[in-house]
């Protein structure tokens, strides 16, 4: 019942009974998603000691190993003195035949892998060029972390300070800047910042900067709604009396109320720039080759499916998946617990 | 009401010539395309007549009116790579992308609203579990992995459908089902929680105590009032399912605008991706004004505003 | 002020008998309603008073059957409306009484009405659900109680939707639909929270020519004993759960028994006395789902006794038709 007997002192709760409801809600912490967002980030940092090979370096001979669980695929052929390109399906010279019997001799049938037996030398197996894949996932996370916290950084500053002004001054800057924002939802951004990461160059600072393109917004009109509320608060209307500065008054006393909902949408919005640069890496507008990134990984595996080499795209895929998964799970989390009128924020 | 559509159909005005100075700009301050058309054994004159046809020879300002000018009457120019007007090759593709569109917005609602409906009123059941994680997969998985993946099991392991490519009719399942599965994870996530919160609200309550039994009131009472939020949603959604088939259909094979913008950018080919870019915002900015339309129609609050 | 006294003898059509109603929830079962039980006659109005969170909203959702199952449940007693027992009868049966004989206007006029549906249609679905006569006449019926309850132009207005229309306007509706299907029993919960003083004033009168016109009986839930005084005949006073004490309004307000009853009085305003500041009552309501065995009233009541702590206190009488669950009381 939202009507509350006039005149009836409801006490204020007790410093216990606050600690306690603060201990129910660490309670509550979703401990799955931390722990793997843990990994994630230790991978990203300590990726040159944690990565059993170097990831840009391979050994062709090595090409296409699946991983340690899986077998090798056999087959028989016949032993030749020398084999012509068009025999290569049917036929194994006799030096190849040696190393695995040393009693073979010419028109011999011997069993053969026609693609090699994993090995825990390459626990998620290796890629078209020889490359461990565990050691390129490792470090995938280091890009993945390093564009999401400069992105996050540069890109939730502009849009704060965005928000702050449109908020603060209302009128024409605010009227301006939310059409900004409509429009941002109409043009078609991946294009422009594939357009933009051509031309300019394929530099990891280009493709922040187009990431931050896209993450403003969000930020700006969340803000928005925050300092609309704030202003018109009495602790807000005394230090204008007192004649602090705009400045003092948006970053002192207003920016501080609108943190709790920064966190939660810093939060979501990590997901969405993981998301965002392993599609730019997808679709060749990534930090350049051979830096390896979740998304061109994927890509690189791409045309090798139809020979059943899944290895190669699967694992990123499933790193970005679980980080995404995870940044929504502890999002959403942080969303109940520190700012639940925020619940219908997606 | 007409008050309401004719700001829509200005802001949409406004959308449309943004974009266009946008992509202007972002042609120009790329450098002079004439690098790119020319090698080095070109001449000055070369250069200048390349310029003049271009149009490169006047100031900017002029050379936006120009741009305008073709673009209102449907001329973008000359495609660079396949030396032909750049609104035939548009023509050309565009049908492949609308229908991939199509089937994608249909199976986002076709799979997310009913889905959404069950879990909240099955709250907390089986069923919400498997909705809560039908969408959490879709918002976690990135589109072109999943598409690969899909192809792989789907296409290369159990060859039920062609991998890539528009050929059969079967040919549109897995690129479509790969674009619609973020949003309709996204329309789950919405109707679950709009449904929610109505199904908690007064005039529930009221409906109920009127002697309204349980499914009249989800079916007729709940259901109109939980599909606002999805449906301001859906301007959001046709506008991402222009961006989500770029990708899908560089996974798929697929032959529209999406992999056209793609193929035109790695050419240089400007006049080409400008185009595409207008005619990507324009398929925007219609769907989202029907999009209104339909909104206005399903909430009274705005069509009488 | 009408008083109790002239219909005290006129037919009982709704009876409860030891109700209560519980919910489960993860703090253990919350008590919200645990043994009440009235009577309310033909053509009366019975006022149930007391804070937030004492069981009121609890014992008006449970008169109608929309306790949310699970975690709530109506554990034990009866609800005797029109010689029929309403608590064991199938969700089909009891959809059939609910608008037809028992109704609802709900406090919040602002959010109770549907936003996408207009104002006739949702009259007229309470009509469709429970009388079978055809499309014109349920119509002219909606027409009817609309124009009961003094909505200006109903004919044309009818095509309104609730946005369209004053808070005041809104509660009509709502109050028209709770009338329209002629129930005997009429349940007010908090009806006027949200409308200013003259609009609620039109309102409750109102709601007294309907009721002297058709011989309703009301059940107002209410915090408001202004209202209480203006409405009622009779007077609940819920505590955590339970009805501390019951009577006449004249007693109530002339002679509470019960210390609870005392001091909600003594925390309202009143024109005829002056104070230099409001009583107001220290401390909170116990937990529902953690109530002791004694009187629940006990950690805040100004002559608390031993025995108060100790056990329960029984239901005695005061006077006719005026008891107290109090140890004080003798």
């Amino acid at each position: 019942m939202a009507a509350d007997l006039s005149g009836i002192v409801v006490a204020p709760p007790t410093t216990k009974e606050r600690a306690a409801a603060v201990y129910r809600k660490i309670r509550r912490l979703p401990l799955i998603p931390v722990f793997l967002l843990s990994l994630v980030v230790i991978a990203g940092v300590f990726a040159p000691i944690l990565a059993p090979h170097d990831p840009e370096k391979g050994e062709l001979k090595e090409r296409n190993i699946p991983p340690a669980w899986s077998g090798g695929v056999k087959s028989v052929k016949i032993v030749v003195e020398r084999m012509s390109i068009n025999q290569r399906t049917t036929s194994v010279t006799l030096a190849d035949a040696l190393k695995i019997d040393p009693a073979a001799q010419i028109d011999d049938e011997i069993e053969v892998f026609s693609r090699p037996e994993g090995t825990t030398k390459f626990l998620l197996g290796t890629d078209h060029l020889g490359r461990d894949v565990l050691s390129r996932v490792i470090y995938g996370a280091r890009i993945s972390l390093l564009v999401s916290i400069v992105t996050l950084a540069v890109g939730g500053t502009i849009g704060v300070t965005m928000g702050l002004a449109a908020g603060w001054y209302g009128g024409m800057v605010d009227e301006t800047l939310m059409r900004l924002v409509d429009i941002k939802l109409a043009i078609p951004l991946i294009l422009i910042a594939l357009v933009l990461v051509i031309t300019l160059g394929q530099s990891l600072w280009i493709i922040v900067t187009v990431l931050c393109l896209f993450i403003w917004p969000r930020f700006a009109r969340q803000v928005r709604g925050e300092v609309l509320q704030l202003k018109h608060m009495d602790y807000v209307s005394l230090a204008k009396v007192s004649g602090a500065s705009t400045a003092r008054i948006l970053f002192i006393h207003i920016f501080p109320g609108t943190i709790n909902t920064l966190i939660v949408v810093a939060t979501l919005q990590v997901g969405i720039v993981i998301l965002l640069e392993s599609t730019l890496s997808f679709l060749g507008a990534g930090v350049p080759p051979p830096t390896p990134a979740w998304g061109s990984m994927v890509s690189d595996g791409r045309d090798k499916l139809a020979g059943g080499v899944w290895w190669i795209s699967t694992f990123p895929g499933v790193a970005i998946m679980v980080t995404v998964m995870s940044l929504n799970l502890f999002g959403d989390w942080l969303r109940d617990t520190l700012d639940p009128r925020l619940r219908q924020l997606e | 009401m007409q008050k309401y559509l004719v700001r829509r159909f200005i802001l949409a005005l406004v959308t449309l010539l943004c974009v266009s100075l946008i992509i202007f700009i972002m042609s120009r301050v790329s450098g002079d395309p004439r690098h790119i058309y020319l090698d080095d054994y070109s001449t000055q004159e070369d250069w200048d007549r390349m310029g003049e046809v271009l149009g490169l020879d006047k100031p900017y300002y002029e050379q936006y009116g120009i741009f305008i000018k073709g673009a209102v009457r449907g001329d973008f120019g000359k495609s660079v790579r396949e030396a032909r007007p750049v609104t035939d090759v548009v023509i050309e593709r565009a049908p492949a992308t609308l229908l991939l569109g199509a089937v994608a917005f249909s199976f986002s609602i076709l799979i997310g609203v009913p889905l959404g409906i069950l879990s909240a009123v099955k709250r907390g059941t089986m069923m919400d579990n498997f909705g809560k994680f039908i969408a959490l997969i879709g918002q976690s998985a990135p589109p072109f992995w999943l598409g690969i993946m899909l192809m792989f099991f789907f296409a290369v392991k159990l060859g039920m459908v062609p991998p890539y490519g528009k050929q059969d009719w079967n040919s549109i399942i897995l690129p479509a089902v790969t674009l619609g599965w973020y949003y309709a994870a996204a329309n789950l996530r919405l109707v679950r929680s709009a449904m929610l919160d109505v199904l908690d609200s007064e005039y529930i309550k009221l409906a109920r105590a009127k002697g309204v039994n349980s499914r009249t009131i989800i079916m007729k009472h709940a259901f109109r009032n939980a599909l606002i939020p999805p449906l301001t949603f859906a301007g959001v959604t046709i506008g991402a399912l222009v961006t989500g088939s770029l990708v899908v259909e560089t996974v798929f094979a697929w032959p529209g605008l999406g992999r056209l913008a793609i193929e035109a950018l790695f050419a240089f080919d400007y006049p080409l991706l400008q185009g595409v870019v207008i005619t990507f915002t324009l398929l925007y900015v219609t769907a989202a004004f029907i999009v209104d339309v339909l909104y206005a129609y399903v909430d009274p609050r705005i069509r009488y505003a | 002020m009408v008083t109790a006294d002239t219909r005290i003898d006129t037919e009982v059509v709704l009876s409860v008998d030891d109700l209560r109603t519980h919910f489960t929830t993860r703090w253990g079962t919350v008590k919200a309603v645990d043994g009440i039980s009235f009577d309310l006659r033909r053509g009366e109005t019975l006022g149930i008073v007391g804070e937030s969170g004492c069981g009121k909203s609890v014992t008006m959702l449970s008169l109608m059957r929309l306790i949310p199952i699970p975690p709530g449940k109506i554990v034990s007693g009866s609800i005797v409306l029109d010689g029929e027992d309403i608590v064991p009868i199938s969700e089909q049966e009891m959809a059939k009484i609910r608008g037809s004989k028992i109704a609802l206007i709900i406090q919040d006029p602002m959010t109770s009405l549907n936003p996408v549906f207009s104002i006739g249609d949702q009259v007229e679905e309470a009509i469709k659900i429970h009388q079978d006569i055809p499309k014109r006449s349920i119509t002219d019926r909606a027409l009817e109680v609309l124009r009961k309850v003094n909505i200006p132009a109903a004919e044309s207005r009818v095509k309104d939707y609730p946005h369209q229309m004053s808070g005041g306007m809104r509660q009509r509706v709502v109050g028209a639909i709770g009338i329209s299907c002629q129930p005997q029993v009429l349940i007010a919960d908090e009806p006027t929270t949200s409308l200013d003083v003259t609009i609620q004033a039109q309102y409750l009168k109102l709601l007294k020519d309907i009721q002297k016109e058709s011989d309703l009986s009301i059940i107002f839930i209410t915090h408001d004993f202004g209202i209480v005084a203006k409405m009622c005949d009779r007077v609940a006073v819920m505590y955590a759960g339970r009805i501390v004490e019951h009577g006449s309004v004249r007693d109530i307000f002339n002679n509470p028994s019960h210390p609870y009853t005392e001091a909600l009085l003594a925390s309202v305003p009143r024109m005829d006395r002056v104070v230099d500041r409001l009583y107001s009552i220290e401390g909170q309501p116990p937990p529902l789902h953690d109530l002791p065995v004694g009187c629940a009233f006990a950690n805040r009541c100004p002559v608390v006794m031993d025995k108060c702590i100790e056990t329960y206190p029984e239901i005695k009488a005061v006077s006719d038709g005026h008891t107290a669950a109090c140890w004080k009381v003798e």
